[in-house]
């Protein structure tokens, strides 16, 4: 078990510094201190409020990751988070914004209407992937698209658009429906629903690893043939995970919405599915993996302003994060080898067996 | 008609102090073999001895970490099978590499366009060739249309038109009937006189007996000796592979009882395009009876099974399993509702290589005790079973926390097995259950089978190997092209009999039984 906790962490750590030499190397080349850089980031996180900031993005970062996760175990591509957790917020703004409920209450309606929404949004996908066999990466995509135009069309003024300054909004959200957070004065606030991701990431974990759906997921994506030959569903498994990886989707925008906006506006935040993306490849579908891969991205997109005060193109931080995702792909694929021959080197030792792995391999 | 005049010429491979390393184990250490020039030389031992390893080295595919290669007495080091090609020597795959929708002539020019380029040229060698290899057809048939015997003529051909004299022949009677065996053997003979060389893979003792002008053994990676086929028994021989006592998949007394515990009614599974995969089959298996299916590969064999166990859907026909009709359940209720299954490739459709023995134990039984309770995963129960399939069916690995992808062939094959019957299956599909797996798990899952069939289990099995079918079953069923055309009696059928029938070539009676000892 601690040779296996080893080589989980062995590859995330070793592709973090790969990324980070190959940083330094771009920045020496283009004439930066490295140190400088670096310090000059770390340094920003005692400013104002960048350290909520890490924080808040954190939690939204897990949630978009999870549910690319939940995709990843049956080698699903749910490239459609962005566009199902757009439509998660804007349904659930409007929603919320149109009903008057107790506080908990209300709450919990908006966050299953969002779930529900980016859902419906995989719905389709997930469909056409069972009966025409259509891949969900291209299918998703395309969802995608047509949500940022549903999007763009919804919250015109003539729909559920009200002008708020010069910025289009939905209805605002009354306050049963608005979640406080943490108020720490001008360091800024904390977003309740930070705590909506560390339990989205535990129950995650939970049903992975302990439930017959988690293993049934796990089992599709390792091998189709054998969870066939298990009594696996494998179309019951493609619609329910997709389904389930857009619930989740649904859900990224929800942390800003009820605890900041109050409504979904113009200024709604695009890019976190993709970042999810990367994020869950990082954190390798791990619950804990995920948390900190999300903490590390928080941290590189929050911090990197600072890199222009000291003359350093802030996009280095872009660099890093895709440098990051490339190698851990890479280290983790290697360190895996390296493991399964150090095992079979075991169990060949311990059984005296002489059967040459190369063979079983070549099949 | 073994040929007789031994002839000594200079050796036309010479392997001397051969070693081969891999991550843990040693695949091949200090291994000698000399083949001579013309002569049919076996090299025999079990699975995973070292056989295929040895030979990936002589066809350059893998560099050896120590000892040297001589060809026709000169030393030489592959560092690709086009080296070893240029050398002389061809390699005939046991899993057939061709093109069916191109030609025989297209198949094998196919790469070697710069020999003899693709014209009438081309043609006209291929046309001579083709006949010492024995091949009789218009070298523009589509493969497609060839059987499983011609397309293996048809890969000869190809490494004698790549200007091979050497030809390393891997287990290329895996896939042929003894019919088919004995054409093979025929066209060997004949090209032997022309003077080619063969390296023959095999552990088909009586093949290797009949064909082999001297016989190299090699055990756990290394050569145990060189013994002339016509002064060794094939019992020395096994002995010499196994170093130990051998098995016999022999059943004694029967166990057959009334009770049908799995009944199949006018069975039908077709392609998209309507064309009959399996074509109205019946078959009761009982409780105590072992039913074996013989047959070709890709005769239905696969389907039937996978089609029984509701991987694929039956285009009509029903099944029942103790009078339950299991006809609409999907695959996870025919489980629960008491079939274990053995899949034919247990790394493909048995196991999750890359994960742990105790995780592999849940496939399957994610529904039920012990390894579930109701949505949960019951993660100690399935521990705890775990480690009694390791000992009760001597699972060989240093404990349950390792992949199952580190196991050997044979010891995952034994966690498969004994997965299977865990949960007191009423019905056991075994489809090729000892394929792959050294001599000692093959008489351990024969015992398995055994027992579990005098306990009541009805057991359906599919396999390629003939005397193990006749030697476990209480009746076989033959088929072929998706149908059963011959019943037999495994206590008087022999394998000549079986082979016949596989290939549509047996007489039944009136009642369906194949008539045995019938004119050949």
């Amino acid at each position: 078990m601690n040779a296996r906790l080893r080589s989980s962490l062995l590859a995330p750590v070793l592709a973090v510094v790969f990324a980070a030499v190959l940083c330094a190397i771009v920045l020496i080349v283009s004439g930066a201190n490295p140190g400088t850089a670096l310090g000059a980031m770390i340094g920003q996180v005692r400013e104002g409020q960048v350290a909520v900031d890490i924080v808040n993005s954190t939690a939204i970062y897990m949630l978009a990751a999870l549910a690319a996760a939940i995709g990843f175990h049956m080698n699903l591509l749910n490239i459609g988070i962005e566009g199902q957790y757009r439509v998660g917020a804007l349904v659930a703004a409007i929603v919320g914004g149109a009903i008057v409920l107790p506080p908990v209450l209300h709450w919990l309606v908006i966050l299953i209407v969002a779930a529900i929404a980016g859902a419906a949004w995989a719905t389709l996908p997930a469909i056409l992937k069972v009966t025409r066999g259509v891949h969900e990466v291209i299918s998703t995509i395309m969802m995608n698209a047509i949500a940022f135009g549903l999007a763009a069309f919804l919250i015109r003024r003539d729909q559920f658009g009200i002008l708020v300054g010069n910025n289009v909004t939905t209805e605002p959200i009354p306050s049963s429906g608005q979640v406080p957070g943490i108020d720490l004065g001008s360091k800024g606030t904390i977003f309740g629903l930070v705590f909506l991701a560390v339990i989205a990431a535990a129950v995650y974990g939970m049903v992975m690893n302990r439930t017959r759906f988690g293993f049934e997921l796990k089992a599709s994506g390792l091998s189709p043939t054998a969870a066939a030959a298990g009594g696996v569903n494998a179309k019951k498994m493609i619609v329910v995970s997709l389904l389930v990886s857009g619930a989740v989707a649904g859900l990224v925008g929800m942390p800003e919405i009820l605890g900041r906006d109050h409504a979904y506006t113009l200024n709604f935040a695009s890019g976190y599915g993709f970042a999810g993306i990367g994020i869950a490849l990082l954190g390798r579908n791990h619950p804990v993996g995920i948390a900190f891969g999300s903490l590390l991205w928080a941290f590189l997109e929050k911090a990197k302003g600072a890199l222009d005060n000291v003359g350093v193109p802030k996009e280095i931080a872009t660099i890093m994060q895709g440098a990051i995702v490339l190698s851990v792909v890479v280290a983790y694929e290697i360190v895996k080898r390296m493991e399964l021959a150090a095992e079979q080197r075991r169990v060949g030792q311990a059984t005296g067996t002489a059967i040459a792995p190369a063979e079983e391999a070549a099949k | 008609m073994t040929d007789t005049e031994v002839v000594t010429t200079s050796p036309a491979v010479t392997l001397s102090g051969i070693t081969k390393r891999f991550p843990g184990v040693v695949a091949n250490s200090d291994v000698h073999l000399t083949v001579r020039t013309g002569e049919v030389h076996a090299l025999c031992g079990e699975n995973g001895a070292g056989k295929s390893t040895l030979m990936k080295i002589l066809y350059g595919m893998q560099p050896p970490d120590e000892g040297d290669i001589e060809v026709n007495g000169r030393q030489v080091h592959f560092k690709s099978p086009s080296d070893a090609i240029r050398a002389g020597i061809g390699m005939v795959h046991q899993h057939f590499m061709l093109a069916d929708n191109l030609t025989v002539l297209e198949n094998v020019v196919l790469g070697a366009e710069g020999l003899y380029g693709i014209g009438a040229k081309a043609r006209g060698r291929v046309r001579g060739m083709a006949r010492s290899v024995g091949l009789y057809l218009d070298p523009d048939t589509l493969v497609e249309r060839l059987g499983v015997a011609d397309r293996q003529r048809v890969e000869i051909l190809k490494v004698l038109y790549r200007g091979a004299k050497i030809i390393i022949l891997d287990e290329p009677t895996a896939v042929l009937v003894p019919q088919e065996v004995d054409e093979l053997f025929n066209t060997l003979r004949t090209m032997r006189a022309d003077g080619y060389t063969f390296l023959f893979i095999s552990h088909k003792l009586d093949e290797v007996r009949a064909i082999a002008d001297s016989i190299t053994v090699i055990r756990r990676g290394t050569t145990v000796g060189t013994v002339d086929p016509k002064t060794v028994t094939t019992r020395q021989l096994a002995e010499m592979m196994v170093g130990s006592e051998l098995p016999s998949p022999e059943t004694r007394e029967s166990t057959v009882t009334d009770t049908v515990v799995l009944q199949v009614e006018g069975l039908t599974l077709e392609t998209g395009d309507g064309r009959r995969l399996l074509d109205r089959l019946d078959l009761q298996v009982r409780s105590g009876e072992v039913l074996g299916i013989a047959g070709v590969e890709g005769n239905g064999q696969t389907e039937l099974v996978e089609t029984i166990m509701g991987i694929r859907k039956a285009a009509s026909g029903r099944v029942l399993l103790d009078g339950q009709n299991l006809t609409r359940a999907g695959t996870l209720a025919r489980r629960e509702a008491g079939i274990g299954y053995i899949p034919e490739d247990r790394t493909r459709h048995g196991l999750l290589l890359t994960e742990p023995l105790w995780a592999n134990r849940i496939l399957g039984y994610q529904t039920r005790r012990p390894t579930a309770r109701g949505a949960f995963l019951d993660i100690a129960g399935a521990r705890k079973d775990t480690r009694r399939i390791v000992e009760q069916f001597d699972v060989r690995t240093p404990g349950i926390d390792v992949a199952a992808a580190s196991l050997s062939g044979g010891n995952q094959q034994k966690l498969v097995i004994g997965r299977e019957l865990s949960g007191e299956p009423k019905l056991l599909i075994a489809s090729h259950p000892t394929r792959g797996v050294d001599v000692g798990a093959q008489a351990a899952i024969w015992d398995h089978i055994r027992d579990a069939r005098a306990a009541g289990l009805a057991v359906l099995l599919v396999s390629a190997d003939l005397d193990e079918l006749i030697g476990l079953s209480d009746s076989i069923k033959v088929m072929l092209r998706g149908k059963f055309v011959a019943d037999a009696d495994p206590a008087t059928v022999t394998p000549e009999d079986l082979g016949s029938a596989m290939t549509g070539a047996g007489h039944v009676d009136e009642s369906g039984l194949l008539v045995t000892g019938g004119d050949e």
